[in-house]
């Protein structure tokens, strides 16, 4: 009889602390995140994980919750998860990653209260009558053709190397814009790019980096996380090299020139806005060197590090006539 | 002309490094006739145990050590597994490649957290021979862990064919029952050639993250370690031959790299398709000279059973 009665008590207590529960997160705004690596890649999954962070930071925890599932690369397991969220009443679902479109044109009409965002792309699967999915897409050939005029002007060989994972979304638009910065500068310059196939073959990526030392490159550039590899190569054979995603300066202090830096808050924000005013989707986001979409993320320590340090140490001294 | 060959060969030497070790790992528990598909598992915990005890201290042979240690871990627990539970091999290793797989990415998110790079290994030039042309270029100017996969393919070839022990294994791998009953302690061998195999999964994984890429992300592997068990069935079970493989696989892989780099106009989903294909049409090629696998691969050993 005893036991009876504390069970009825602890089941009145739990009742009372889960409707806490479920009364705070109804006033929140909740997100899932679905990304095909890990939120420390150093590249396009952990951009849109710190952008999500800043929007939390800036509207209270209270205010807005995000939950995540990484290394999805499998588009099965990914749509799996992003009807999982779905059916648990998130918010906003975003599936980062170009390869989960068709999942989402398949899910999203199941859960017209949900909203779902996807990219990099410019559909929203209107002509398919769906209007619950957002796009975001990255200009990356605007930060990719700065990153070229810098290249090329800090190049003394004139052969460049870029590494790519596959020949689509972001990975050739930020290639192409390379290249044409590099030949406004450079015309004659020449630009040898690889695709290694995979977003995840570290030692592949980092053996292109060879290659293209070997075929004379002295500047390196490429996208995606499996580039950790050739960041490393760079390192090691004094290379410089021009990053994407996020700011990569930390891999090589000496080396990361200046990094393309995906700000998606841009994108996120007016989402969040739209959907709170009862939009679901139909909009598609870009992300430009004119709204901050993509910033330019300059290494100093690799420009002037070196020149620095010699006339601290006293190996450069400065002479002006008196 | 000189450049071309000397980059290529010297890409390949650098790309069968880790396999080298993984697949004469395979080949010893697999002569003694353990299977152990949880290679890119123990692979990929020696690369984060090396990368993090240099990221912590700086010492590579340390890393190396820790490596090897906790290659030698996973190593007695798949023997354990195997050997004495008498586990059903095949799926065992699966286990073992996801368990590794799944505690090396648990551990970079909490130890380390974001993705760093260390000094690893450098180039150590062998005096005189280093100087040799071409050779000297391509073959006496890598790190020593290179100098150790590929001086590990003699001392493979002489402990298999030339020891008590290689016999033992070799042995125990085709006949246990036979062994047995000479005296041979089938699971003591067992236990030697897997967790043999365990320690070289180790330094394979140390060769990635602490010599050849100098780099740990999560699934740093991306495979390797199933390419490896491959190359042991393509080398069939002899070390000259598993040497063969991995430089046939790594020189292609080498090849199609440079062909994109040059520019020349074959779409990069068709070169990077060569590897595979060349491997595939080289094994086929061979299949009439096919060596049949160890008789006792994949089979428990029970005493008085046939």
């Amino acid at each position: 009889m005893k036991r009876n009665k504390i069970i009825i008590i602890l089941t009145i207590i739990s009742i009372f602390v889960l409707s806490l529960g479920i009364g705070a997160s109804a006033e929140a705004f909740r997100v899932a995140l679905i990304m095909p690596s890990t939120i420390n890649d150093f590249a396009w999954s952990q951009s849109m994980y710190d952008a999500l962070l800043t929007i939390q930071n800036e509207m209270g925890k209270e205010n807005f919750q995000f939950v995540y599932s990484e290394n999805m690369f499998v588009v099965a397991d990914a749509a799996a998860a992003i009807r999982d969220y779905a059916s648990e009443g998130y918010n906003l679902v975003i599936a980062h990653g170009s390869q989960y479109g068709a999942s989402l044109a398949d899910i999203a009409p199941d859960f017209p209260k949900t909203s779902f965002a996807w990219g990099s792309t410019a559909n929203v699967f209107a002509d398919q009558g769906i209007t619950n999915i957002f796009a975001y897409e990255p200009y990356s050939e605007e930060g990719g053709y700065v990153n070229g005029v810098l290249a090329a002007k800090l190049s003394k060989k004139d052969i460049f190397g870029v590494i790519g994972p596959i020949e689509t979304g972001d990975a050739k638009r930020y290639t192409e814009g390379f290249k044409a910065g590099i030949q406004a500068v450079k015309p004659n310059a020449q630009v040898n790019v690889t695709w290694i196939g995979s977003y995840s073959d570290v030692a592949l990526a980092s053996e292109a980096a060879q290659t293209h030392i070997n075929a004379g490159a002295d500047v390196l550039t490429g996208t995606a996380q499996m580039t950790v590899g050739a960041i490393g190569v760079a390192r090691q054979r004094g290379a410089l090299w021009f990053g994407y995603d996020v700011d990569q300066s930390a891999l090589a202090p000496k080396n990361v020139i200046c990094s393309v830096d995906v700000d998606w808050v841009v994108a996120l924000k007016p989402m969040i806005d739209l959907i709170k005013k009862g939009e679901r989707g139909g909009k598609i986001f870009t992300l430009n060197l004119a709204n901050g979409g993509l910033k330019m993320v300059v290494n100093p320590e690799a420009l002037v590090g070196q020149t620095i340090e010699d006339i601290v140490k006293g190996n450069i001294q400065v002479k002006v006539e008196k | 002309m000189e450049a071309i060959i000397i980059g290529i060969t010297k890409s390949a030497i650098r790309l069968a490094t880790p396999y080298l070790y993984a697949s004469i790992g395979e080949t010893l528990g697999q002569l003694s006739g353990v299977l152990n598909l949880g290679v890119d598992g123990v692979m990929l915990m020696g690369a984060f145990s090396a990368f993090y005890t240099v990221l912590k201290t700086g010492n590579l042979g340390l890393g190396l050590l820790v490596a090897i240690v906790v290659g030698a871990i996973f190593g007695l627990l798949i023997a354990f597994v195997n050997v004495t539970l008498k586990a059903e091999q095949g799926i065992s290793g699966i286990g073992f490649y996801i368990f590794g797989q799944g505690l090396s990415s648990v551990l970079f998110s909490v130890m380390i957290g974001s993705v760093h790079t260390v000094n690893g290994f450098p180039p150590l030039p062998i005096p005189w021979f280093s100087d040799l042309p071409l050779v000297g270029e391509i073959l006496f100017q890598q790190n020593i862990l290179v100098y150790g996969a590929f001086a590990l393919i003699p001392l493979s070839w002489f402990l298999l064919t030339k020891t008590p022990l290689g016999l033992n294994i070799r042995a125990v791998g085709q006949n246990p029952q036979a062994a047995d009953s000479l005296g041979v302690n089938i699971v003591r061998i067992r236990y030697f050639t897997v967790i043999a195999g365990g320690i070289l999964s180790g330094i394979a994984g140390a060769s990635l993250s602490i010599a050849l890429l100098n780099v740990f992300q999560q699934n740093l592997t991306n495979g390797m370690g199933f390419i490896a068990v491959a190359l042991v069935y393509f080398g069939a079970w002899r070390p000259l031959s598993v040497l063969n493989g991995a430089l046939l696989f790594s020189t292609v892989n080498a090849i199609q790299i440079w062909v994109q780099v040059k520019g020349i106009n074959i779409p990069p989903d068709f070169t990077l398709m060569m590897p595979y294909l060349v491997t595939i049409v080289v094994l086929t090629a061979m299949a009439k000279r096919r060596v049949r696998p160890p008789a006792a691969l994949n089979k428990p050993f029970q005493r008085g059973e046939e």
